[in-house]
This record gives C-alpha cells, sequence and structure tokens, in this order.
C-alpha cells in the first residue's frame, strides 16, 4: 500500500529524516512515536509532499509520488490532518466541508453554478456525522471547541476519501475524557473507512491500545518497529524513548 | 432566510436598474447623472478590488493598472479603429485578461506585502510607460480629441440620459455578475484560501491557480470601470493609472466595508460625496479626507456596513428569546464576506 523507501531530508546541517524505510500495509492503523524532534512530522510533511525529499521513494500502491505537490498527493488519496487544527475560521462547519467535498470533486472553480452544488449536501452531512458534528454544522469553526476543530480539521480530510489518512497528534492538547471520545471518533472512521490510518501520537495508553503496530523514530531514523507489545519490551525503544518513567509506571 | 439564487438575484437587479431608470426624472439635473456615471466606474472598480481584498484576501495596491488600462485601451481603440463600442469593450475586457494573466501569474505566488508591492510596480509600470509614450498615448496631456461614440442598437452615447443608462446598467450587471461569483463554488474556495491558504493546498486545491483567477476576474471588471471613465471624460488622463487611483479604490472599500459585498459601492458614494462637497468648500480636501479616514480606521475599526452588519447581528442576539436560539444566531452569522 504505502511503501517508503530510503526516505532522506536534510535542514541545514541536521538530518531530520534519516533513510526511513518503512511499509504500511492496506487497511492498517499504526502509530508513529518518539521523542520530541525525532522527525514525525517531517515525515508527515514528505509523504504529503509539504516538503520535497532530498532522496527516497515513497510508493503509493506502487506509483512513486515523491516529489509531486501537496495538490497532487492529496489526488492520489493520501489525506491529512494537523497537529495544531487548520481550518477556515470564518466558514460554518457545514461551509467548510462542503467547500472540501467541491475541491476533492474538482469542482471548486466552478463560477457558473451557485454553491453548493446539488449533490454535494449529502456527502457533507454524512461526513459531518461521522466526525460528530451534526449539531454544530451551523457554527462557525472559530467558534468551535479546540476538540471540535481537530474533529472537523479531520472531517476535511475524510471528505476527500483517502485511501491513506496521516493523524499527527489528533489528541494533544486534549483533557484525557475528551481524549478517548477522540480516539473512539478516529477508530470508527477507520473502521467504518477501510483506509490505511497513520497517526502520531504521545499518549503511550492510547498507542498500547488501539495500534495495530507501531514504528518508532528517534533522530530521523527508524529506531524500531512492531506491534504494541514487541516495542513495550524493545530495550533500545524503553532506553530511548519511554525511559525510567514509564518503567516505574509499569511496575 | 430565502435562498439566494440567480434567478432572485437577476430579479432584483432588473427592478434596481427599472428605479435607476426613473431616477434622473425625479432628481432633475445633470449633476445627478454625471455623479451616477462616475459612481458606476468607480462602483464597479471598487467592488472589484473588493474581490481580491475581501473574499480572496489579497491585498492588491495595484489594482488602477485595470481601470487605466480599461480607460486607455477603449480610448485608443475607438480613437484608432472605425469599430462599434461594443467591439472595443469586448477587446478591452480581452486585453484585460491577457494582461491580467501575464502580470497575475508573475504576482500571485507572492504573500501579502510583497504581493501588494509587485502590484502596484506593474501599475506604476503603465502609468511610465503611458507618460513615455507620447506619439501613441499623449504622454501627460492624455488621451485628447474626443472618444468617438458612434450609436449602437439604439443607444446614443453623446446623450447624457443614454450614457447614464449605459453605466448604470453596466453598474448593475456587474454587481449581479461579481455578486454571482462570490456565491459560486469558486466564490467559497476563495474565502478558504483567505482562511488559510496554507490548508487549501491538503484539500487538493491548487492555490496558485485559483488567485490567478480571481485575479484576472478581477482585473477584468477593474477595466470595464475604466472604460466607463474613459466615456464620461471622453478621453483619458495619466491619473487614471496613477497610484492615487488604487488608493481611492481602498479607501472606498475602507469606509464602506469588506465583509458585506456592497459595502464598496457605499465606500463609493460616501467618497465621491465626499470629495464633491469637501472641495467645493475647502482647498484642503486631503486633508478633510484624512481626518474622515482615520476616524473610520481608529474609531469603527472597520468599514460602515461592517459596522451595521455586526451590529445587526449583536441584535439579533440580544433580542433572541431563548439562549440556544440566541447561540445559533450569532455562529451561523456570516462573517468576513460570507453571504
Amino acid at each position: 500500500m504505502l511503501k517508503i523507501e530510503g526516505l532522506s531530508k536534510s535542514f541545514g546541517g541536521v538530518a531530520a529524516t534519516n533513510d526511513v524505510s518503512l511499509h504500511f500495509p492496506k487497511g492498517s492503523l499504526t502509530a508513529v512515536i518518539g521523542p520530541n524532534g525525532a522527525g514525525k512530522t517531517t515525515f508527515f510533511n514528505l509523504i504529503t509532499g509539504a516538503f520535497k525529499p532530498d532522496r527516497g521513494r515513497i510508493l503509493l500502491d506502487g506509483d512513486d509520488i515523491a516529489g509531486l505537490s501537496p495538490p497532487e498527493i492529496v489526488r492520489r488519496g493520501i489525506g491529512r490532518a494537523f497537529q495544531i487544527a487548520r481550518i477556515f475560521p470564518t466558514l460554518t462547519v457545514r461551509q467548510a466541508v462542503l467547500g472540501a467535498v467541491h475541491a476533492h470533486r474538482n469542482q471548486h472553480r466552478i463560477i457558473a453554478k451557485r454553491f453548493p452544488m446539488s449533490g454535494s449536501g449529502d456527502r457533507a452531512e454524512q461526513v459531518i456525522a461521522l466526525a460528530g458534528l451534526t449539531a454544530k454544522a451551523d457554527t462557525l469553526s472559530r467558534n468551535l471547541s479546540h476538540g471540535d476543530q481537530k474533529l472537523l480539521d479531520i472531517a476535511l480530510a475524510l471528505v476527500l476519501e483517502p485511501r491513506v489518512l496521516l493523524l499527527d497528534e489528533p489528541t494533544a492538547g486534549m483533557g484525557p475524557e475528551e481524549r478517548w471520545a477522540m480516539i473512539d471518533t478516529v477508530h470508527r472512521m477507520w473502521e467504518l473507512e477501510r483506509m490505511t490510518l497513520i497517526f502520531i501520537e504521545h499518549d503511550m495508553s492510547i498507542v498500547f491500545k488501539i495500534a495495530q503496530s507501531v514504528r518508532v523514530l528517534s533522530y530521523g531514523r527508524v529506531l524500531a518497529e512492531g506491534t504494541p507489545d514487541e516495542i513495550r519490551r524493545h530495550p533500545e525503544v524503553i532506553k530511548a524513548y519511554l525511559g525510567d518513567e514509564f518503567e516505574a509506571s509499569q511496575a | 432566510m430565502m435562498r439566494s439564487s440567480l434567478l432572485r438575484d437577476s430579479l432584483i437587479a432588473i427592478a434596481v436598474f427599472a428605479v435607476l431608470a426613473l431616477l434622473p426624472f425625479v432628481v432633475q439635473g445633470k449633476g445627478f447623472t454625471d455623479f451616477m456615471v462616475r459612481l458606476a466606474a468607480f462602483g464597479i472598480f471598487a467592488t472589484s478590488l473588493n474581490l481580491l481584498v475581501g473574499y480572496a484576501g489579497m491585498e492588491s495596491f495595484g489594482h488602477g493598472l485595470f481601470f487605466g488600462l480599461g480607460c486607455y485601451s477603449f480610448g485608443l481603440i475607438m480613437q484608432t479603429f472605425p469599430v462599434s463600442i461594443p467591439v472595443a469593450f469586448l477587446a478591452t475586457v480581452a486585453l484585460s485578461i491577457v494582461v491580467g494573466t501575464v502580470v497575475g501569474a508573475i504576482c500571485v505566488r507572492l504573500n501579502e506585502i510583497y504581493f501588494a508591492f509587485v502590484t502596484l510596480a506593474f501599475q506604476m509600470l503603465l502609468h511610465s510607460l503611458i507618460i513615455a509614450w507620447t506619439p501613441i498615448t499623449g504622454g501627460d496631456q492624455g488621451l485628447t480629441g474626443g472618444i468617438p461614440r458612434p450609436p449602437f442598437l439604439g443607444i446614443r452615447l453623446d446623450d447624457y440620459y443614454h450614457l447614464y443608462l449605459f453605466s448604470t446598467g453596466l453598474l448593475v450587471a456587474s454587481l449581479l455578475a461579481m455578486y454571482h461569483i462570490v456565491q459560486s463554488p469558486f466564490g467559497y474556495t476563495l474565502r478558504m484560501i483567505r482562511d488559510n491558504a496554507a490548508r487549501a493546498p491538503f484539500l487538493g486545491i491548487n492555490v496558485f491557480r485559483v488567485r490567478l483567477m480571481a485575479y484576472v476576474i478581477a482585473g477584468a471588471f477593474g477595466a470595464i470601470g475604466g472604460m466607463i471613465m474613459s466615456l464620461f471624460v471622453s478621453g483619458a488622463f495619466p491619473d487614471f493609472a496613477y497610484w492615487t487611483i488604487s488608493g481611492e479604490a481602498i479607501f472606498m472599500i475602507m469606509l464602506g466595508g469588506i465583509t458585506v459585498f456592497l459595502g464598496p459601492m457605499v465606500g463609493a458614494v460616501m467618497l465621491l460625496l465626499l470629495n464633491d462637497f469637501v472641495t467645493k468648500m475647502t482647498s484642503h480636501y486631503g486633508l478633510v479626507l484624512g481626518i474622515v479616514i482615520l476616524l473610520f480606521a481608529l474609531g469603527l475599526r472597520k468599514g460602515l456596513m461592517d459596522f451595521a452588519a455586526d451590529l445587526w447581528r449583536d441584535r439579533q442576539t440580544a433580542s433572541g428569546p431563548r439562549p440556544d436560539t440566541a447561540a445559533k444566531a450569532v455562529t451561523s452569522a456570516p462573517a468576513r464576506a460570507g453571504e
């Protein structure tokens, strides 16, 4: 499905991503973890075209998409939500999702018709419902709570019917209860939409609970990969990332 | 609220035009029709600038490029070739689209202040060209000798009532067209880019292409404003391509507001009235205008129509019987250039 081969990217002298090779099977649910500065977000930026890789290949179903622009990569089926929700503050939830539906259907440059185009409403309502935002559909995006803004960000990515969805810390900045609600929603989306989901997460309890497999990045390299159980016991990972605190909490 | 449709808006536009057509029989005198012809030119021009500033978040300082281009292109074509007014009109729109595409391809990749100043640079390039190319443009004397106005379709633009009808007709039609554009899927894509140009590409939107389209469309309407001006003064002058003309359009949208579609129209009325009254009373026009603009910028911190829209929204909230409906009134209300 999504296969990364020898991906590298340096900023100045710093190798943010250093010869990373990873494989994400179709329909898998994978967590990417690693200490701050491990290159997780850079890794997402490379896959989605925000940065151009220095070296390496990004194969989506066999096609190399490395070096394409973000819109081109989106149209190939890789969607993305951001660590800090990137939304459209002056649009309502419904308008924003409808706008994304038009963009996905390549109707976003149409001038002759009125917004929204007929036939776009059903898809928008479906995605809004999937994100659990139906009651807030007429709310201006900027007036949403932090958690709802993150859900909207994910909903915008979902509109594109991505084959691969990348979520950068979907629970960042949320309280404990909100976190689990978010993760439940994400998990439900993954089950319903049958996509390959890759998410960056710092909360180990979430990672170990829902991820099928885990990839650990450290200093731009792949430190370890495996099932949550394998990662939990991986000596390198414990040393480099989870540290004494984690061992203590497991005791 | 009734859903806005092209049919409904067209009917409103026809009704407005009918009223405008009858107005000169009520308000006598050439002063009124003259005012309205100038208002048509500047109203279209300012509204087209607001397509960029208010809807797309592209703060152009050089929109006068198209006003000047429209003036000179139309005037020169009419003086040089034995063509009818509609032909010169369409040729000028076509030329502005070509120029808009070339200039836009260079400018719209730039952000904010860089975009503002490079658009301004291109406008000053046109101005320098007009001043320097005396044999064609008349240099700093402008395009003199009058612009021929052969009658077409029974319209005789020598007649001031005909010119009034022609100009206000173009004004209403242009406003209708631009309103339709901002209500189209393209119009909402503009709002998305204005709100978050970094997010849009990850929804598959090619920001460059959409911005370029917006720039070209706004330029074409800006040129229509210039053509009306050229008919009004029966010539073309370098001032119409000078940076101050862009400044006037910016003042208009500042005074009238950028969040309401008709804000720039209101601003155009205000600035033209200010201009006419203040210049009659004092020679310190710039001083008075500066004070008025400062009052708006520092006092209201927004244009008149923005202020009115916010006030209306607050009243809706205050009079809401239940908290939940009140909340809905706030949240469903359009924000910046919403509806």
